[in-house]
């Protein structure tokens, strides 16, 4: 298989690491990782966004050629992700829209329904929708009915480090998804977003590992490389693991 | 339902006995797990557990990047008004102190947000005495809406409400909500709130809950230590918090550690918190409840605030005024509620967090809604 571009939109994206703006020490870092890291999309909270005080925009750190993501965080119902959608659109933030829907504070898990809604709406005026979602594959075709750009599964709870612990889940939907299957949020470790692009995931989102590490530059490297190497396995076809070393033939060989 | 029953739980539990039985193990044990139960906290708030302090700190230090990052919120408190109709022994309010007494009116508030603006501040948090009299429900619902056009968070430091009059302030746009019990144990509480509405121990305690259920975003709590036996508050304060978390899972739930500091004049409190134990108390909170807000007021001085970057804080104060008003105006001589020890302005603040590698975020939350 060759290793095509990713299209989302009108936008082609060569490089398979999204990445977001929150938690660095300082914005004045993220011009440094998006170089290392070599990713193409970025999302950022529009409640973050502070266009008019005296206080640093963020949106200045961000080079152009790098695609922002603005995101809903803070929603709590579809009316409200809407609007927020709405508000960024006109504030110049361009068509794409990453849609969270959170009303739970204590694990952040998404909430698919009003997500669900949100989409139809969203999509329907144009925007490039990205749902962020429990994987769930009747929610996931609906929302490609609904015309999502993207699904982006969790593979932990926000911020939790923990990996793809929805792996056989979000397993499910790359086998069935038209549309390209993100995965966000839970990845901690490069090798972790190395095992979801290996699974066949479309590309990964990665924020808290990269803004929290030492070195945000470096990890974002890490995760560039990781990403990389996941999807070149993928393609490559890996061979499917087995329980021990075996005998090539051992027992048809005879036919031979 | 209500925490009180919580409260009612451990009324007869021995503390000293039980913190006195805390073995080393105990405390390793607990520092080991990923989900603490009480007992859990409890063994990181006994004196053994002061032995464990680093151990402590780290760990609330990866646990407060791993979830809040390298961040800390700023915001800025805005006295409305020093009228009180309570009589707490240790308040700078309290209605038997014979002190000048003002309220802003709309168009002094109006100014106060103005100034207070030009600092580059965007997350503002009102405060009043009590005193249904001088800051009626229709005056803080006008008061909001005034600060809600010039900051992007407006949150409440008030005397409880019920949950109709917290609904109307929702509207007019407040999105969070301070209120501290002082006092979880009943007795002192009735001890130092000598007259007043504020004498009612449980329609406080459930004031949070009203507003949760009322709908803010962002709730919290504190226990003003030294009043009473602070491991046993900051015990009920963790409790407290996590009552909240596990009924309300749209509200953020924060936690303030205030603490009487040596300036205060008259009231001599009867427990004395040093920094080791604060820190202590702190780091504990911290593992107990990970995703907590920690709040950190300017009551702490400059030097122990930008330590304090590193063991669980998420949210400071910053270039406080602890009088009515303040920020517009030449600074009258007026009494304040409590005494600051960190006098630094918004920017030295700022500047403080960016020189501890720590990013000061100015505007997280836009009341879109």
């Amino acid at each position: 298989m060759e290793n095509g571009p990713l299209q989302l939109g009108h936008v082609t994206f060569t490089n398979r690491l999204f990445t977001g703006t929150g938690k660095f020490a300082a914005n004045t870092l993220i011009p440094g990782m998006l170089k290392a890291s070599g990713s193409e999309m970025i999302t950022v909270a529009l409640r973050r966004i502070d266009t008019t005080a005296r206080s640093e925009n963020i949106l200045d750190y961000i080079p152009r050629g790098v695609t922002l993501l603005p995101n809903t965080s803070g929603a709590r119902n579809a009316e409200q992700a809407v609007r927020i959608a709405r508000i960024a659109r006109e504030a110049g933030c361009g068509d794409f829209i990453k849609i969270e829907v959170i009303t739970d504070m204590k694990y952040l898990m998404p909430d698919n329904i009003e997500t669900l809604k949100a989409t139809e709406i969203l999509a329907r005026e144009g925007f490039i929708v990205l749902p962020y979602v429990l994987p769930d594959l009747p929610l996931a075709k609906r929302l490609e009915s609904a015309g999502a750009a993207a699904v982006m599964p969790l593979g932990a709870p926000i911020g939790s480090n923990r990996g793809l612990e929805t792996m056989s889940l979000i397993a499910i939907l790359i086998e069935n998804c038209r549309v390209p299957v993100i995965v966000d949020a839970g990845i901690g470790r490069p090798s972790q977003a190395a095992a979801a692009m290996e699974m066949g995931a479309d590309a990964v989102l990665v924020n808290t590992a990269i803004a929290t590490a030492s070195d945000p530059e470096a990890m974002g490297r890490a995760f560039d490389l990781a990403v990389k190497a996941g999807r070149i396995a993928f393609l490559a076809e890996l061979a499917e693991p087995s329980a021990g070393a075996s005998a090539s033939s051992p027992l048809t060989g005879f036919l031979h | 339902m209500s925490f009180y029953a919580h409260v009612e739980q451990y009324g007869n539990f021995d503390f000293p006995r039980f913190f006195e039985g805390v073995s080393g193990d105990a405390v390793e044990r607990s520092l080991a797990k990923d989900k603490l139960g009480p007992v859990d906290f409890l063994n990181l708030l006994s004196p053994k557990a002061a032995e464990y302090l680093e151990q402590m700190a780290q760990k609330a230090h990866r646990l407060t990047i791993q979830y809040f990052g390298k961040t800390i919120q700023l915001f800025i408190p805005l006295y409305l008004s020093s009228h009180c109709s309570n009589q707490c022994a240790y308040c700078g309010f309290n209605r038997k102190n014979d002190i000048i007494r003002r309220t802003l009116s709309l168009r002094e508030i109006e100014a106060e947000a103005r100034a207070i603006a030009l600092t580059g501040m965007r997350h503002i948090l009102f405060l009043t005495g009590e005193s249904p009299f001088h800051t009626p429900t229709e005056y803080l619902i006008q008061a909001s809406e005034c600060l809600k056009r010039h900051f992007a968070s407006v949150s409440i430091e008030i005397f409880p409400m019920d949950e109709a009059d917290y609904r109307g302030l929702r509207q007019a746009g407040v999105d969070g909500m301070t209120l501290f019990q002082e006092t979880y144990d009943p007795e002192v509480y009735r001890r130092v709130h000598l007259a007043g509405r504020k004498t009612d121990y449980r329609y406080r305690l459930d004031a949070p809950e009203r507003g949760a259920r009322a709908g803010f975003r962002m709730i919290n709590i504190g226990a003003l230590l030294g009043l009473s036996e602070p491991r046993r508050e900051i015990f009920h304060t963790g409790l407290h918090g996590r009552y909240l978390e596990n009924r309300y899972l749209e509200t953020e739930v924060s936690i303030s550690l205030p603490r009487f500091n040596d300036t205060e004049g008259s009231f001599k409190p009867d427990y004395r918190i040093d920094d080791k134990s604060f820190v202590q108390f702190m780091t504990a909170l911290r593992l107990f409840s990970p995703k907590a807000g920690i709040t950190i007021s300017t009551r702490e001085n400059a030097r122990f605030r930008d330590r304090l970057l590193y063991l669980g804080a998420t949210r400071y104060s910053a270039g406080s005024c602890t009088g009515v008003g303040g920020y517009a105006e030449v600074k009258m001589q007026q009494s304040p509620q409590f005494e600051i020890t960190d006098t630094r302005n918004v920017d030295e603040v700022a500047a403080a967090i960016v020189a501890g590698g720590y990013q000061p975020v100015f505007k997280d939350w836009d009341a879109i809604v």
